[in-house]
């Protein structure tokens, strides 16, 4: 049995950025797809507005969850159909949606509905074009007439396109060369003002994250290791693999200092190590984080009882922190 | 008889052509450049801009129908860019060595890391197998491989993505070549273990006195590993100097704004969430390339003669810039 994803709690709250953060294979995808449902959770809840949409047996209230919500993907050569014009890429989520409208008030009954719908649609996609910084006119063309950057605009147009409040992002720019990513940063910064988005960011990054997030929460082998304010966090870190992946950070500003270079490589998820997972890695393990896995505590109150960590507390899983040896 | 020379590689006015119905494509335009001794030469640039093409072009692997269509290559002062295929696959093993991206695509599944490297260092030196055995666990040991004499009969998936560049790096070392180029050696590694790969390139270079070639489009990995860095764009060499001068004071346009562009870790609550400097448009395709500079129409501070004649590198402070404003 492998764990993807292993007692993993926090919240989003309205119009923050939250990120995940870590290396490959440590989880933050997977808790993407769990999020917009491409993915079931074998145990746990997530809610959305207070109701819960990982339960298959509320369908309707859970549908009715998900179309406040859309997600951008990485590769924008992937997630395009080759095959569709821009416009109609754009459209489709628009249309999904009155579709279902349609079922539930019967809406087709009424005359010339048609005609004035698909006119909206058209003056809809032209301004959802135009707020991500692309022609109307580009709507006639295919995507591969596309450069990537402008691909992943077309994502987040199209992910736009229903009005969702919260955008689930994962390695939005990974894809992309340095000064196209900066372009996308900074018009999803932007269209966040502007349309009062929520995201979830999802990015191994940490530079990229440090433009973006309010909140980061730092995930090593499945499991949350340590959530915090952005400005905490890259000024404070606690878990010691936060230190090293702030470490690791290549130094642009030339300062002299030096990458120190971790040791070993993220183990097999599925003979994870026992107690803390990271402590064959960790230059402050003992004996109990070989023994005991440390959970996610609050460090607002020491020895509080672990769970959900409300927004504003910072947390991290790590025995060396609660002890306070480092 | 030739004087021993100065520079490891010399590429002087290279130019790569791909014919298409459509008319030639110019992938890398009249670019020159050196690399000396145990220097570490970064060439980055995003995607398109031709660096990994001058690569290809000078280990002598560029796809068909590319080819080089004008300038030399020379190599401790030898021509190798007319040599014919089975006297370029000879130097290719023996003087030159490769790491790319992916270790995966440089390593044979069926065969055991061992077997890869006697076979290459017995093809390239005339030594017993034996011998051969000894140097490839001493290669091993040296890229940082724990425990070789077992590891050294494994097989490449027995390896994680970190191991298996080190087997790669310990391939391309296993002949002493006087010329590495390693074409995005970390892209495909996790940071923590890039720094490993990094830390690993660089004493290398050094101790083995090689030249090398860092191909990347990540300039974090170019400030920690290169001596000196040519950026690139649309085939044409922007700005070329040491990396400090690069990176701190860039003189051309575009390495200013690519220096902009990339996100640094902020912590002053001020700092953090400001917008990022932003370069518009984007690298223009082969097709369409723009008359004069090629980066002209992305440039804030174009002037007439951009747009009509072409720059050619020439010295702003100890770089050397393709651009007009250092006329």
């Amino acid at each position: 049995m492998l764990h993807a994803v292993d007692g993993v709690s926090f919240e989003v709250r309205k119009g923050e950025t939250f990120a995940l953060v870590g290396e490959s294979g440590c989880g933050k995808s997977t808790i993407a797809r769990l999020i917009v449902g491409l993915y079931a959770p074998s145990r746990g809840r997530i809610e959305f507005d207070g109701v819960e949409i990982s339960n298959p047996a509320a369908k309707a209230a859970t549908a009715r969850m998900r179309r406040r919500m859309q997600m951008i993907f990485q590769d924008p050569y992937a997630s395009l159909n080759p095959r569709w014009r821009v416009r109609d890429v754009i459209a489709e989520p628009i249309r999904a949606h009155q579709e279902h409208t349609k079922r539930v008030e019967e809406r087709a009954r009424r005359v010339g509905g048609l005609a004035a719908e698909e006119a909206q649609i058209t003056t809809r996609v032209a301004e959802l074009l135009k707020q991500v910084g692309l022609a109307p006119e580009d709507g006639e063309k295919y995507p591969h007439e596309f450069s990537g950057g402008q691909r992943q605009r077309i994502s987040i147009a199209r992910a736009l396109s229903g009005n969702p409040e919260f955008l689930v992002c994962d390695e939005p720019t990974s894809a992309l060369d340095v000064s196209v990513q900066a372009q996308i940063l900074n018009l999803m910064t932007e269209l966040q003002a502007r349309l009062g988005l929520t995201y979830l960011f999802i990015s191994h990054n940490l530079a990229v994250v440090s433009h973006v997030a309010d909140r980061i929460g730092v995930m090593y082998l499945g499991r949350l290791v340590e959530i915090a304010d952005a400005q905490e966090l890259f000024a404070r870190p606690k878990h010691p693999y936060t230190r090293m992946l702030l470490d690791a950070v290549p130094d642009l500003e030339m300062s002299g200092r030096q990458r120190t270079p971790i040791a070993g490589e993220v183990p097999n998820p599925l003979s994870p190590p026992t107690g803390c997972a990271f402590h064959p890695r960790c230059p402050h393990a003992n004996d109990r984080c070989k023994r005991e896995r440390p959970e996610l505590r609050s460090l607002v109150e020491a020895g509080v009882k672990p769970g959900l960590i409300r927004h504003g507390e910072a947390a991290s899983a790590c025995h060396a922190v609660e002890e306070k040896r480092i | 008889m030739r004087t021993a020379p100065a520079m490891i590689l010399e590429v002087k006015n290279l130019r790569v052509e791909f014919p298409t119905r459509r008319g030639t494509l110019v992938a890398v335009d009249g670019i020159s450049f050196s690399i000396a001794p145990g220097e570490v030469l970064g060439v980055v640039g995003e995607s398109g801009a031709g660096k990994s093409l001058t690569g290809a072009a000078i280990i002598g692997l560029l796809d068909p129908p590319g080819r080089i269509a004008a300038g030399e290559i020379l190599l401790e002062g030898e021509r190798i860019d007319h040599l014919q295929h089975e006297q370029m696959r000879r130097i290719r093993g023996r003087r030159i060595g490769a790491i790319f991206q992916d270790p995966l695509t440089s390593l044979n599944p069926l065969y055991t890391i061992g077997e890869q490297l006697i076979e290459t260092i017995r093809t390239h030196l005339a030594i017993g197998a034996a011998e051969a055995r000894e140097r490839a666990l001493a290669l091993l040991r040296e890229v940082g491989i724990p425990a070789p004499e077992a590891r050294i009969d494994h097989y490449p998936h027995q390896f994680s993505g970190g191991m298996r560049q080190r087997v790669v790096i310990s391939l391309a070392l296993c002949t002493e070549p006087r010329l590495i180029i390693a074409d995005e050696p970390t892209t495909a590694l996790d940071v923590s273990i890039q720094a490993q790969i990094i830390q690993l390139l660089k004493k290398l270079a050094r101790e083995h006195g090689a030249a090398v070639m860092l191909i990347t489009h990540d300039m974090g990995v170019i400030a920690e590993t290169a001596d000196r860095v040519a950026v690139m764009y649309a085939g044409r060499i922007a700005e070329i100097g040491p990396v400090r001068e690069v990176i701190r004071a860039a003189k051309h346009p575009y390495t200013a704004g690519l220096m902009g562009s990339i996100p640094k870790i902020r912590i002053a609550a001020d700092r953090l969430r400001a917008p990022l400097v932003q370069i518009d448009g984007a690298m223009p395709r082969l097709n369409a390339i723009p008359s004069g500079c090629a980066f002209h129409p992305r440039c804030g501070k174009s002037f007439e003669r951009c747009t009509t004649e072409r720059p050619e590198p020439r010295p702003a402070g100890a770089n050397l810039t393709a651009c007009w404003l250092y006329d």
